[in-house]
């Protein structure tokens, strides 16, 4: 990663509040081109809030939002849905619509974007992002309600690279999975970013997930972005709230099987 | 710099060249897709050394080149090269349809779901109602567990709350009928029969069902989303843990406070019913409210009242168990509150008019005309 290069997410001096509340006040943050960056924060520091002011889904009191070196706010929609094409979300409950099936869920917005390209190339695509998720090879013509919650976080993972994009933000991608599919997601986005070169925005509060995968760590508190950095720099901090999430008993345990884990690589 | 993918065709040593060049992403794969479709020589190769940007769908077309025609990539840069590795590795054989029924097959298929359910219902709504008579026996056996504050809070909701309402819509109504009577009674020159007309409609009828309409699209309604959406968040079954019975905390006080409230609905609203009726003789038929009143006692039997007081409860208990019923049926996901109380309202209007006819037969045999 040169150092020169444009931050592919650039967020300056946002500001968020709902009524008396604060959320975000004169919070910065650049993201690399090909990093997994990770965000992680106590409850109500305005994780989401952060991801849904990036995305376009809350309006932020002030502040600059650059995605792709383009500015974000005061955009109007026609404009802002060329920017969009370019990043998929993946929400926390998959957000999978409902009356289709995940194969019909990941031609939506192939279909909005490229209509007419045919159905079979369609189905074809929709076939290849399914099994790139690591979904069996009967989920296509299924209904979100008759998949697993891991397996709908799937099916959102492929709905949300179904355009190909260069940027992918996910919110808690391993929250409500069970260990062992916790950690199969997490190799399933490093893979994605490797295979893909994706550039990936993760908000998360799995100390695993952030040892195994990410890049670098911005820590949220206090309205704003507290740290950033790797794990090891963040360790280096003297900051309370950092200190009890790195060094508490379940940030140890983390910490010790990715030195087990580096140790047998 | 050429933003199309294009090709041109040559042929070397025996093979033919494909010589991809530009951008091989979603936005250019559709025509591409086709004419690489019409190419039909044998022993490809395909260059992409001048592709500037390749997607993976680009990556899938050439993965498919060499699937299916056993063409040979050249020319391609070590992240292309991945992409399509990773594309490749992607290439399982996957369901993406469901599969297809013919329409005879399909209704046929509905029509037997349907009955099913019908009969499930009808059969689920009896063993609710059992489990009802069950709560309540052991209700009546330790009176310390009925819950008088439920019960009040559900005679506001239920009953206060919709006085409004249902006085509005029934002295409509009442005027509609006092005005559709008069036209059609005024052609026999017996105008004064709307009195007849209102009143006994009004007692008998139209006070009653109006209100059970109105209840079913309240009330009903309301219990069969506020138990589906106790039961989604799992409270029904905290409730059962702990040794609450849902039944006696949650279901009876609501079928209690419909049942006994809905005699009185009933009653205010054919009261309504005949102010409406009452206004409209007054202002268009002058005929004065004294007059109106005393017509009324004296066309107006008692058994008329008593129709509406049997009819009542008994409606009253129809939609709330209806509702309530649906309700602890929910299971699964938020879509399903939505249809179960759709469901609750249609079946509680429904039955309420069943019923309603097999009263009218048996208070006419009985000689309550």
């Amino acid at each position: 990663m040169a150092g020169g290069e444009q931050p592919i997410i650039r967020v300056c001096g946002l500001k968020n509040s709902f009524g008396d509340q604060l959320v975000h006040d004169g919070l910065d943050l650049d993201v690399r081109r090909g990093e997994i960056f990770g965000v992680v924060g106590g409850s109500g520091t305005g994780k989401s809030v952060l991801m849904r002011s990036i995305i376009g889904l809350q309006n932020p009191d002030e502040g600059q939002i650059e995605v792709f070196g383009e500015p974000m706010i005061g955009r109007d929609e026609e404009e802002a849905k060329h920017v969009r094409r370019r990043w998929g979300v993946l929400f926390q409950g998959g957000a999978l619509f409902s009356t289709l099936t995940v194969a019909e869920n990941i031609q939506v917005p192939i279909r909005e974007y490229y209509p007419g390209i045919d159905q079979e190339l369609q189905d074809e695509i929709a076939a290849y992002k399914i099994s790139m998720s690591g979904l069996g090879s009967d989920a296509g013509a299924k209904y979100p309600s008759e998949l697993s919650g891991g397996m709908r976080k799937r099916a959102g993972i492929a709905r949300a690279l179904a355009l190909d994009p260069e940027l992918l933000f996910l919110d808690e991608p391993t929250a409500g999975l069970d260990p062992i599919g916790a950690a199969a997601f997490d190799q399933l986005i490093l893979e994605l970013r490797d295979g893909l070169g994706l550039t990936v925005f993760l908000i998360t509060h799995d100390l695993d997930t952030l040892y195994a995968i990410c890049d670098r760590i911005a820590v949220l508190a206090d309205h704003k972005v507290v740290a950033l950095g790797t794990i090891p720099e963040l360790l280096a901090l003297d900051h309370e709230w950092i200190q009890a999430y790195f060094k508490g008993p379940r940030g140890r345990a983390a910490a010790r099987i990715a030195e087990r884990e580096e140790a047998d690589a | 710099m050429t933003v199309t993918a294009d090709f041109s065709r040559n042929v070397e040593e025996g093979r033919c060249v494909l010589k991809l060049s530009g951008n091989l992403t979603i936005l250019r794969v559709r025509k591409l897709s086709e004419q690489l479709a019409e190419i039909d020589a044998e022993d490809l190769t395909v260059d992409l050394s001048e592709v500037e940007r390749m997607d993976t769908v680009g990556a899938w077309l050439v993965h498919k080149l060499e699937r299916d025609r056993g063409a040979r990539i050249v020319g391609a840069t070590k992240e292309q090269q991945q992409l399509i590795e990773h594309v490749t590795q992607a290439d399982q054989p996957m369901k993406v349809k469901r599969e297809y029924e013919t329409p005879l097959i399909r209704v046929l298929g509905q029509v037997g779901a349907s009955t099913r359910i019908v009969i499930g219902t009808l059969y689920g709504l009896l063993g609710f109602f059992g489990s009802l008579l069950i709560s309540t026996g052991n209700i009546i056996r330790h009176p310390r567990r009925l819950r008088i504050n439920a019960i009040a809070q559900q005679f506001e909701v239920v009953g206060v709350h919709a006085l409004f309402i249902i006085g509005l819509m029934t002295f409509l109504v009442g005027i509609v009928i006092a005005q559709q009577g008069a036209v059609q009674l005024r052609q026999f020159g017996a105008e004064i029969y709307t009195i007849n007309l209102i009143g006994r409609s009004a007692m008998k009828e139209l006070g009653v069902l109006m209100t059970a309409i109105m209840v079913a699209g309240r009330s009903g309604s309301a219990f069969a989303a506020q138990l589906g959406s106790m039961k989604l968040s799992e409270e029904v079954d905290a409730m059962r843990t702990i040794g609450v019975s849902p039944m006696e905390a949650l279901v009876f006080p609501r079928v209690a406070a419909t049942v006994l409230l809905m005699p009185l609905l009933g009653f205010y609203a054919a009261v309504m019913v005949i102010i409406g009726g009452g206004i409209f003789c007054w202002l268009s038929l002058d005929i004065p409210p004294v007059t109106y009143v005393q017509r009324i006692r004296e066309v107006v039997p008692m058994t008329d009242l008593y129709q509406t007081l049997v009819k009542a409860p008994v409606f009253g208990m129809i939609i709330a168990t209806a509702g309530c019923y649906q309700g602890m049926q929910v299971k699964g996901n938020a879509e399903e509150v939505g249809l179960r109380t759709t469901t609750a309202v249609v079946q509680g209007i429904f039955l309420v008019i069943v019923l309603d006819a097999f009263f009218a037969v048996f208070f006419t045999s009985i000689g309550w005309t």
